[in-house]
């Protein structure tokens, strides 16, 4: 079929949508809503500023005329329950929501943010196999072709056009009925990565400070994915101690209680040696914390796991500080002094959330 | 057939398959046009396509035309469309074209129940196309004509850059609800232009000088002067008389180059083409689902069918609640008007009885029902329609209310149930079908070639934000600053934009208001 004409004014509209995410990429990052409208592939994305603007009414602001049964002072049937409130001064409430799937927010974070391309480690790399005839498509060259199907179309289409006669059943094939086999091939087992999220959910790290993490943590997900075909995330949370939990209560989870780093490092570090094997993973972890550790002894202890064990085993480490009013942010400082050279430590400092776009910048910017 | 397949490159663009009805719908096409034919109804020739969900979309996204010009809005309608047909949410049943012959569009997916109620349903629109007075002045040949207007956009892309025509494009579509719906009906009284030598005296009528105090009396020579003084500031004026058709005003004024005046002709003449199908929304779709009623209950339904077809029907005329649903209004108020006809609820004897109980049994059998709603169809428009038709018994039956929001709750209550209350409010919605009226009043305002436009504020506000961002297009287009008056509940505002900055000032509403009812006295709107 001919490039239809709507396709061309869809691509426009969708390359449109495109370039107003990435003018508003900033907003939309630290306004973090489009992590509510994740859906499994695609984000719906509100996007009032895209119609066209008119000299216009407001809407119902006067009422309205309705049909049905009900008394003067008892509320309009018919409202949807929303219509509490608020609703008669917003514009948007029937705002425009545009999806955009997730691979493309990723591309276009990594072109707004100049990240480069991952190259992936281990040995199991996109490998492309020869192939073999499994596919149907309408030409190809004669020795291909796959006479079962091609007849079955062409009964098809004398059925429907009413030219085949049961009492004479003669299919003849024209032209548009030609069926042939075609090279299927098969994409091998492809770079596979493993994402470990750490996070302190000690007393100090607020709500504000987890949904930072979790807004910064949603962006790093999208560009992995992209890079990675498989890609694998673990939480850990910890306090004086660490587990491994599911995402919901890695972002909802409220602790109080001390601070042990050295805890989480040893459970990432397990994590890794038991469903990780850098032989066959890209690992990512990530720890995000407020800064503050129980002791000195103990950040000696994780400098020491991270440089036996960690590092060795994965593509980077990156941390996270998040500002809170508790944190000293002396954990950053002391990771900078014994990783100063090292590429494979990666150390941000995230204010508020204005900080996510640069702190994700440094964290993906090596292309480790 | 091959005629208009050529005059319409469209139709061939829809899908390889042209007029492509299936033996069984041709024939029942054939029967469904005769049955139309018999029963009065009198439209152009029309061209069915079968078409399957996506390319009626696309055709939607379209507004019925195929061919026209590129644009990333009907992409955007043609996502959403799609969307919401994927989702479930929502199906187009039908989809016709006013052109001559009409184009409609017939979903492959539909079962045959439903396809008999469209061409049912598509024949009284194509009816209602041709005889109705308020399309009386639209092109039948619109399918040829946005074609035109199609390639033409595409040359100036392909000449001046698709960003730019696009740009262009998007300024003058967002203006193109400000013209003047009525003007292809009457000749508006533009204003002379200045005569230099036009003398500045009162011409007296000549005659005797005994005859002079009776044909030329104080008062007369008085009118003349007013006139002549009235005449001399009008011609000072720009525009002499305020223009409600801004794209007109635009068009003759505004400094742009010659494509984008033709991109503003085409944008202008396609809103004219579309405005009667929004001042006639109720009363063409209640035609519709009259003659689809009638067709299909008294002869197109099968037995097996009964079920099916009520089902389809009655989704079509389902109210929700607090909504009025233009299909049901339309044809509620058609039947009710041939029941009054048919039963002599009609006149100045029935007008000026004031017993409900008297006026509910009144039955005289005048029998003049059918003629009436086909000359009805014929004159009316939906605000004289719902004007001249909604009776206190139709409210009453109805069960049509007003609601509002109470400032207490925020929640939308009914406020009141009173007819004339209901028929004003819904009067108000449709007028100007639903847009603001706004209207040129200076095109040289502090004598700096500033463009002035004053609402014609009727108790409801503007979307301030939109309108400062339609003024930004505007500006654009003008070149110099843009002003806005209007009002925020009651109190005079003035938007501008200057090219940079976007200003809101309150004003007492008074000079802008002046001048409008000045005009409303010269050229009073239909």
């Amino acid at each position: 079929m001919a490039v239809r004409r709507i396709d061309q004014d869809h691509t426009r509209f969708r390359q449109i949508v495109r370039s107003k995410i990435k003018q508003n990429l900033r907003k939309f990052v630290s306004s973090g809503e489009l992590i509510g409208k994740q859906g499994d592939k695609v984000v719906s994305i509100p996007m009032p500023q895209i119609q066209l603007p008119r000299f216009r009414y407001g809407e119902n602001q006067n009422g309205g005329v309705g049909q049905g049964e009900g008394e003067p002072g008892q509320p309009a049937p018919g409202q949807d329950g929303d219509g509490q409130g608020q609703a008669g001064e917003e514009p948007g409430k029937h705002a425009l929501e545009v999806e955009v799937p997730l691979e493309d927010l990723a591309k276009i974070l990594g072109e707004e943010l100049e990240l480069p391309s991952i190259e992936p480690r281990g040995n199991k790399q996109i490998r492309t196999d020869a192939g073999r005839y499994t596919g149907i498509r309408r030409s190809g060259p004669q020795s291909l072709r796959h006479w079962k199907r091609t007849f079955r179309e062409a009964l098809k289409r004398q059925i429907a056009s009413g030219t085949y006669d049961p009492a004479n059943p003669r299919v003849v094939p024209i032209r548009e009925d030609m069926r042939f086999r075609s090279l299927q091939t098969r994409q091998s087992p492809q770079a596979s990565a493993a994402v470990i999220y750490m996070m302190d959910v000690s007393g100090s790290m607020g709500r504000e400070q987890k949904e930072v993490v979790r807004i910064e943590a949603f962006w790093i997900d999208a560009w992995l994915r992209h890079q990675y075909k498989n890609l694998e995330v673990s939480y850990i949370v910890h306090d004086a101690a660490a587990h491994v939990v599911d995402q919901h209560t890695f972002f909802h989870l409220r602790e109080s209680g001390g601070t042990k780093i050295s805890s989480a490092y040893e459970l990432c570090l397990q994590l890794m040696r038991d469903k990780y094997p850098a032989s066959e993973w890209n690992v990512y972890p990530f720890h995000f914390s407020d800064g503050d550790n129980w002791s000195s002894r103990d950040t000696e202890h994780c400098v020491q796991l991270l440089r036996d064990s960690v590092l060795p085993a994965c593509n980077q480490f990156c941390y996270g500080q998040v500002k809170s009013a508790y944190g000293s942010g002396q954990f950053k400082k002391d990771l900078d002094e014994a990783f100063r050279g090292d590429e494979k430590v990666v150390t941000s400092d995230i204010q508020d959330r204005d900080g996510i776009l640069p702190s994700i910048k440094s964290f993906l910017g090596k292309g480790r | 057939m091959a005629s208009c397949r050529r005059s319409s490159p469209s139709s061939a663009r829809v899908g390889e398959n042209v007029a492509n009805l299936t033996p069984e719908l041709a024939l029942l096409r054939d029967e469904t046009r005769d049955l139309a034919k018999r029963y009065g109804l009198d439209f152009y020739e029309v061209i069915f396509e079968l078409v399957d969900h996506d390319e009626l979309n696309m055709v939607a996204s379209y507004g019925g035309f195929p061919t026209r010009y590129p644009h990333w809005r009907f992409g955007m309608e043609y996502e959403q469309l799609s969307k919401s047909y994927a989702w479930g949410l929502s199906k187009i049943y039908e989809l016709v074209v006013n052109n001559d012959p009409c184009y409609a569009y017939l979903m492959r997916s539909n079962a045959i129940t439903e396809q008999k109620l469209v061409m049912a349903h598509v024949y009284g629109h194509c009816d209602f196309f041709k005889n109705n007075a308020w399309f009386g002045q639209t092109s039948r040949k619109m399918m040829d004509v946005l074609a035109n207007h199609g390639a033409r956009v595409r040359r100036y892309m392909d000449r001046h850059g698709v960003e730019q025509v696009e740009d262009f494009l998007d300024v003058v579509t967002s203006l193109d609800n400000l013209i003047d719906p009525y003007s292809p009906f009457v000749v508006r009284d533009e204003g002379k232009p200045r005569d230099p030598d036009a003398s500045r005296e009162v011409r007296k009528i000549a005659a005797k000088d005994y005859m002079d105090r009776f044909i030329n009396p104080p008062e007369f020579l008085e009118r003349q002067k007013r006139q002549l003084q009235q005449d001399e500031q009008q011609s000072r004026r720009f525009p002499a008389r305020p223009a409600r058709d801004v794209l007109k005003f635009l068009l003759d004024h505004a400094p742009v180059e010659l494509w984008q005046q033709d991109i503003l002709a085409m944008v202008r003449e396609e809103a004219y083409y579309f405005a009667p199908q929004g001042m006639t929304k109720i009363m063409n779709e209640g035609w519709a689902v009259y003659w689809h009623s009638k067709l299909m209950t008294q002869h197109l339904v099968e037995a097996s069918e009964v079920v099916h077809y009520c089902d389809t029907h009655s989704g079509t005329l389902a109210t929700r609640p607090g909504q009025i649903n233009p299909y049901k209004l339309g044809v509620e108020l058609f039947r009710d008007i041939e029941h009054r006809w048919d039963t002599g609820k009609f006149g100045d004897r029935y007008q000026a009885c004031d017993d409900p109980e008297i006026r509910r049994r009144w039955n005289e059998p005048t029998r003049l029902g059918r003629k009436r709603i086909f000359d009805v169809r014929r004159i009316y428009n939906d605000v004289t329609f719902v004007d001249e038709f909604v009776t206190p018994e139709f409210a009453e039956d109805q069960k049509m209310f007003v609601y509002g929001r109470n400032p207490q709750t925020g929640q939308l209550e009914v406020v009141d149930r009173d007819y004339t209350k209901v028929k004003s409010q819904l009067l108000d919605a449709l007028t100007n079908f639903g847009n603001p009226i706004i209207r040129v009043v200076d095109g040289n305002h502090h004598n700096r070639g500033e463009l002035y436009l004053v609402h014609d504020w009727n108790g409801a506000d503007l979307q301030f934000d939109q309108a400062q961002l339609t003024l930004a297009g505007l500006q654009k287009l003008w070149g110099r600053p843009v002003h806005l008056e209007t009002r925020e509940g009651g109190k005079g505002r003035l938007l501008s934009f200057d090219g940079k900055e976007a200003t809101t000032k309150e004003i007492t509403a008074t000079t802008g208001a002046a001048a409008l009812a000045f005009g409303k006295g010269k050229a009073p709107d239909a």
